[in-house]
């Protein structure tokens, strides 16, 4: 059952005649992991950020087609395109969480940074954010690191650290969906396996798409790869059929190496 | 060539802490006889060019300051405002009756120049924040440029032009609205959180603009709305850029000479209201510099001191204190 269903969607950037998206049909399935994998420019990260209109902070864009949120109290699909007002947005993001390219901890606390998420929220209870940040930090594989010093800044922690920093903050408010934009291109290879083994254990509770340039990552961990070219989903499958059985000449030329 | 070049940059750096060094030790030369005869008691003592009868408690000052010389100034009436017009700065030239001799205190200036610094920074910060947040995080990026050039522009305006201005078209206005006199510590000082306002926009809005586009979308991507990012994310990152527009502002008012000349009203005389007039000591040094001579003189250099002395504090406190906290 997908949680996203993206339709016929494209996507133009301000000041560029040409879509950088065209049409393109995607089903993000729910607790699984779906790969977005392609060669540079090929517009995976512009469709992830799509899917929580992270774009409109910049203005002049244009989407058509649809994109498809499942509401987990409705049981609903709402079109998340439509979206106009701040307060929905805001509602969006927290149901559709951001990881970037790079750590992102904020400048404060380690304990400020997974709690700022809830604290925005509303929550202001002292006993339940401690609650939900034990919990975030737990299910971040962080909190036997940190625990002792969650009042310190989180600028001290190494970047792996701050990578599932940044995971745990997104994870504290429960989102239905996760974005991983290339989370580990700045990481070593051990933080980029402690990162991946926690992307793996977070399917259980949360969707997950994640972008990623490294091909042995995508068939490491994922359960569905998108494979995109030139704004193009060329095709869509389970990852052991498009990294074993390919059907599309163009996406066995890029996962053979032949081009990318 | 090597070798040439390694000393022309060395000496090029040495040569800053030698000229800082050699303003600093003119200026306690040249202060040195008002520091002997008035010692620390300068800086609370509201008298200026005033002439007192030598007592006993009045020698005692030479050595330490006293209870008993606080409260003998303190004791006399305080009006000194025809400055200007006697000759008498050297000590012990009236021998009529008793012998006198001229005290000078740098109280006022020194209240002037706190007060209006102050009132300047509590007019400015507030606005020039306002203003770089528009700029950095607000305007679409046309307006953005536009208000920004028109922004250095205002700080390119010299300073006697925003006196000018002042005197004759703020002041007023300041008068109407808050009463007490044209020439005042509040005109003055609001004059001057104009002039500083450019600076401290400027500057606040390059350090916001630092703060990367990844982290401003991270706050986003947790339900953060614009006020929440500026606030959480792009104020604490920024800090120390901040802070430093807001330091090297209260530099420039510190010293600042021409504008407030016109406005301050330039009388030695402790102000009661902000609406009174005074003097800044970077005014009674421009203004009496030229007549003075003898303990005068001396005592000038010592406020000069004693202004050198606050700006070198006022920066290297802020300076250390917020490096040690980046860190």
């Amino acid at each position: 059952m997908p949680v996203m269903n993206i339709k016929k969607f494209s996507f133009t950037y301000p000041g560029v005649s040409d879509p950088s998206l065209k049409n393109i049909t995607l089903p993000i399935k729910k607790n699984k992991i779906t790969a977005l994998i392609g060669p540079s420019g090929c517009g995976k990260s512009t469709l992830l950020r799509s899917m929580n209109r992270i774009h409109d902070l910049y203005p002049g864009n244009k989407y058509e087609g649809k994109i498809d949120l499942l509401d987990f109290e409705s049981g609903k699909y709402k079109n998340i395109l439509d979206i106009k007002k701040e307060n929905e947005f805001i509602k969006l993001r927290q149901q559709v969480g951001m990881i970037f390219q790079k750590p992102t901890p904020f400048p404060m606390s380690i304990f400020d940074n997974v709690a700022y998420g809830l604290k925005i929220d509303g929550i202001k209870n002292k006993s339940e954010l401690s609650d939900r940040v034990e919990a975030a930090l737990k299910g971040s594989a962080l909190w036997s690191e940190v625990s002792d010093r969650l009042g310190k800044s989180a600028m001290g922690l190494s970047g792996g650290q701050q990578q599932r920093l940044c995971i745990a903050r997104a994870v504290a408010v429960k989102p239905e969906v996760l974005l991983f934009d290339e989370p580990t291109s700045a990481l070593d290879p051990i933080s980029t396996a402690a990162i991946e083994e926690l992307i793996v254990e977070l399917r259980n509770d949360i969707s997950i798409a994640i972008v990623t340039h490294n091909m042995q990552q995508a068939s490491r961990i994922s359960d569905y790869t998108a494979f995109m070219y030139l704004g193009d989903l060329v095709e869509y499958d389970k990852t052991e059929n498009i990294f074993l059985n390919p059907k599309e000449k163009r996406t066995e030329d890029y996962i053979t190496g032949r081009f990318g | 060539m090597e070798k040439i070049f390694q000393k022309f940059a060395f000496s090029s750096a040495t040569l800053v802490f030698i000229i800082l060094l050699g303003i600093f030790i003119t200026l306690f030369n040249a202060a040195r006889p008002a520091i002997n005869e008035f010692g620390l008691n300068f800086i609370v003592d509201p008298a200026w060019n005033k002439e007192v009868p030598i007592t006993t408690p009045q020698a005692k000052t030479d050595k330490s300051v006293t209870q008993s010389a606080v409260s003998n100034t303190d004791d006399e009436t305080v009006d000194v405002n025809d400055f200007g017009d006697d000759s008498d700065d050297m000590m012990m030239q009236d021998e009529d009756d008793t012998p006198t001799k001229t005290i000078y205190g740098g109280l006022v200036p020194l209240v002037g120049t706190i007060f209006s610094t102050l009132i300047a920074l509590a007019f400015a910060m507030p606005i020039a924040m306002g203003i770089a947040i528009f700029l950095a995080e607000i305007a679409p990026k046309k307006i953005a440029t536009f208000v920004g050039g028109a922004i250095e522009l205002l700080a390119a305006i010299p300073s006697i032009i925003f006196g000018m201005w002042g005197l004759y078209y703020f002041a007023p206005i300041v008068a109407a609205l808050f009463g007490g006199f044209q020439v005042s510590l509040l005109t003055a000082g609001l004059v001057l959180g104009v002039m500083i306002l450019p600076f401290m926009a400027a500057i606040t809005r390059d350090s916001m603009n630092t703060t990367p586009d990844i982290l401003k979308e991270s706050a986003y991507a947790l339900g953060a709305t614009k006020f929440e990012v500026i606030k959480d994310v792009i104020f604490p990152y920024s800090k120390v850029g901040i802070i430093g527009s807001i330091i090297l502002s209260l530099g420039r008012a510190l010293g600042e000479t021409m504008a407030v000349a016109f406005l301050i009203g330039s009388i030695f005389e402790l102000p009661h209201k902000i609406t009174d007039p005074t003097i800044s000591i970077p005014v009674a040094l421009a203004n009496n510099f030229g007549e003075a001579s003898g303990l005068g003189m001396s005592s000038l250099f010592y406020l000069a001191l004693i202004l050198f002395v606050m700006s070198f504090a006022v920066i290297s406190f802020a300076k250390f204190y917020f490096l040690r906290k980046a860190n």
